[in-house]
């Protein structure tokens, strides 16, 4: 029988079954970040096992808050940087080369079709847009992934989403991926991969795709996966040049990935995108979606524009094109956080950085910041914020606030008018 | 570790509480297991319910819904139960990273049908409800005043293993 390409890289990294339906995988990568992994590492000192399975595996980065706030994420940074230094991991990165980990780590050509992926943060399923499988994991999960370079998984079941249609003006992935989670419900992949595919996937860039697949743990998901295509090689040439001999030799092995034509799966869905309007989330489960124009009109306090969902060059160009010319609406804040230094760079030589401010924006380090409460942008109780992540839960960006999660086109337009606005409509 | 995974239980009936419910984004910054105490379940808005109440500071079991323990991955959600002395949840489903991370400290997430959980609740009528585990019989024993159910649950020899080896660093660090 056909297999799924999360099946074929289950059956690639098999080191143990210990009991039936129970897989423990070999990883490719176990990613750390300060706000997980310092636990792990304190718990393996004291278990006198402070040690590494393979430091050229491990990648390490300090951006939850950063630089630090207070002395305790001061701590949770020292802890981490002490290990990274002490175990020779050549990839860690600390303030000046640090962004958000979902951003930085593909962008450093650390992941790649067919991977294994652990990291203790829950939208590791980002990196499935590269056809791994990515998955977040706890502290344990990571300290055993860190000491013994295994994690364990039950059978590999996969949803296969299949995007069709066209893409209207100012539709962009991330109103896609908030209708999918509106369709399967914030448990509707639990314990399942979530393969998306189509049209309309196989025309996204791997910006775009990453907004995709890092959502699907919204809807329980375990993985988030896209096929590895052309767009996945030529994102990934700079770092495989020297593996293939040309790119035609790169697609035709990541070929082998590919999910078979009678692969099983426990559920398709087929999603025509031609009529989607630009989406929008209302109340605190991010299965509460409906199109923007049905929110028109609703305050916001403050805009943020970043994290790992959208804080890419893609997103930053999205948002600026609305704000070209324009300036946000009078006591409306306006936060920017572009996810990496590389994207910072990038959209400072474009220019974008230039509109963002003259727009009246704040541009802040690469750090995941306001979009889980920690810093730079935290509300107040009783406002809201129109966001470009992927939490709308309770207090999820400060006690008593509220957050409405869009695309960076939509955040930009709810920006310039200080309500809710489909970016059509301005 | 020998734990006694029973005691009075507390009722959250509502589906979907998320990790940062379980314990605010904002207490991540401690670097020990035993800070998060006072701040379990804080954010949790849900009628009749106090994080500050005698209910939970008493519980030593949770009964709830659908999707327990979704959102974040972050391990510190099971560890606010631990360090309350919190062992056990029961629920109608959990998300995958919660219910991993309750197996990986040697915690049990035990799955019961809605019914079953309904009948659980019920049972408040008559008084305080306790909680009994068997662990090698896979049953929930549910008392309150003079009446008392039993349920079945199913476990995955994995799960089972993970809870009697005390979790999963001792499980892979004898085998791997
Ligand atoms: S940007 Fe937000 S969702 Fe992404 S890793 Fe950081 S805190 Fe998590």
């Amino acid at each position: 029988m056909g297999q799924t390409i999360a099946q074929k890289i289950f059956a690639a990294h098999l080191r143990d079954e210990p009991f039936p339906g129970t897989y423990v995988l070999d990883l490719d990568r176990v990613l750390c970040h300060e706000i997980t992994t310092p636990v792990a590492i304190a718990d393996l000192e004291w278990r006198g096992k402070d040690r590494v399975f393979d430091p050229l595996k491990i990648k390490a980065v300090i951006d939850h808050v950063t630089p630090a706030k207070d002395s305790k994420t001061a701590i949770q940074g020292k802890i981490l940087r002490e290990w990274a230094n002490r175990h020779d991991i050549p990839d860690f990165f600390d303030i000046g080369q640090n962004g958000v980990c979902h951003a930085i780590f593909p962008e450093k050509g650390f992941i790649r079709p067919g991977y294994t992926v652990i990291m203790g943060d829950s939208h590791t399923c980002t990196h499935g847009a590269f056809g791994a499988f990515a998955a977040g994991v706890g502290t344990t999960d990571l300290e055993v992934g860190i000491l013994k370079g295994v994690c364990a998984f039950r059978k590999p079941e996969s949803i296969l989403v299949n995007i069709t249609g066209t893409l209207g003006e100012h539709v962009y992935s991330k109103d896609v991926i908030l209708h999918i989670i509106h369709l399967l419900g914030v448990n509707g992949a639990t314990d399942h991969v979530i393969e998306f595919r189509g049209p309309v996937v196989d025309a996204l860039s791997m910006d775009a795709r990453m907004t995709l697949s890092n959502m699907a743990i919204e809807a329980g998901g375990t993985c988030g996966i896209c096929l590895p295509d052309q767009v996945t090689v030529d994102y990934l040439w700079p770092f495989i040049s020297e593996e293939y001999a040309s790119k035609e030799a790169a697609l035709a092995d990541f070929q082998k990935w590919h999910s078979d034509a009678d692969a099983k799966y426990a559920r398709v869905l087929d999603v025509d995108v031609t009529d989607l309007e630009p989406q929008v989330t209302f109340d605190y489960k991010p299965d509460c979606v409906k199109p923007a124009r049905q929110m028109a009109g609703t305050p916001v306090d403050q805009i943020y524009i970043g994290t790992c969902t959208n804080g890419r060059l893609e997103d930053l160009r999205q948002a600026a094109d609305i704000l070209k010319g324009r300036k946000l609406a009078p006591n409306v804040r306006g936060i920017l956080s572009p996810a990496s230094p590389k994207i910072f760079r990038e959209a400072m030589d474009e220019g974008i950085l230039g509109i963002f401010m003259d727009a009246g924006f704040c541009v802040t380090n690469p750090t995941c910041g306001a979009c889980l409460g920690m810093s730079c942008g935290v509300l107040a109780p009783g406002e809201s914020c129109a966001a470009t992540s992927n939490r709308n839960f309770q207090g999820r960006m400060g006690q008593g606030g509220m957050v409405y999660l869009m695309s960076p086109a939509t955040a930009a337009a709810s920006g310039i008018k200080g309500t809710i606005t489909d970016p059509r409509d301005l | 570790m020998k734990r006694n995974f029973g005691g009075p239980a507390i009722f959250l009936d509502r589906s979907d509480i998320n990790t940062d419910e379980i314990i605010p984004a904002r207490y991540l910054t401690e670097v020990t297991k035993d800070a998060l105490k006072p701040f379990l379940l804080e954010d949790l808005k849900l009628d009749g319910f106090d994080p500050a109440g005698e209910a939970l500071r008493k519980a030593k079991v949770i009964v709830t819904r659908k999707n327990f323990g979704c959102g974040s991955s972050r391990e510190h959600a099971p560890w606010s139960l631990e360090v309350n002395d919190i062992y056990t949840v029961i629920a109608e489903s959990y998300a995958r990273i919660f219910r991993q991370n309750m197996f990986n400290c040697g915690m049990l997430a035990v799955e019961l049908p809605a019914a079953d959980i309904d009948r659980i609740m019920a049972l408040s009528e008559n008084g305080e409800v306790e909680i009994n585990v068997d662990l090698q019989n896979h049953q929930v024993k549910a008392s309150a005043g003079e009446r008392t159910e039993v349920f079945a649950f199913e476990i995955s020899p994995f799960d089972q293993a993970l809870v009697e080896a005390g979790g999963w660093v001792e499980f892979a660090d004898q085998r791997y």
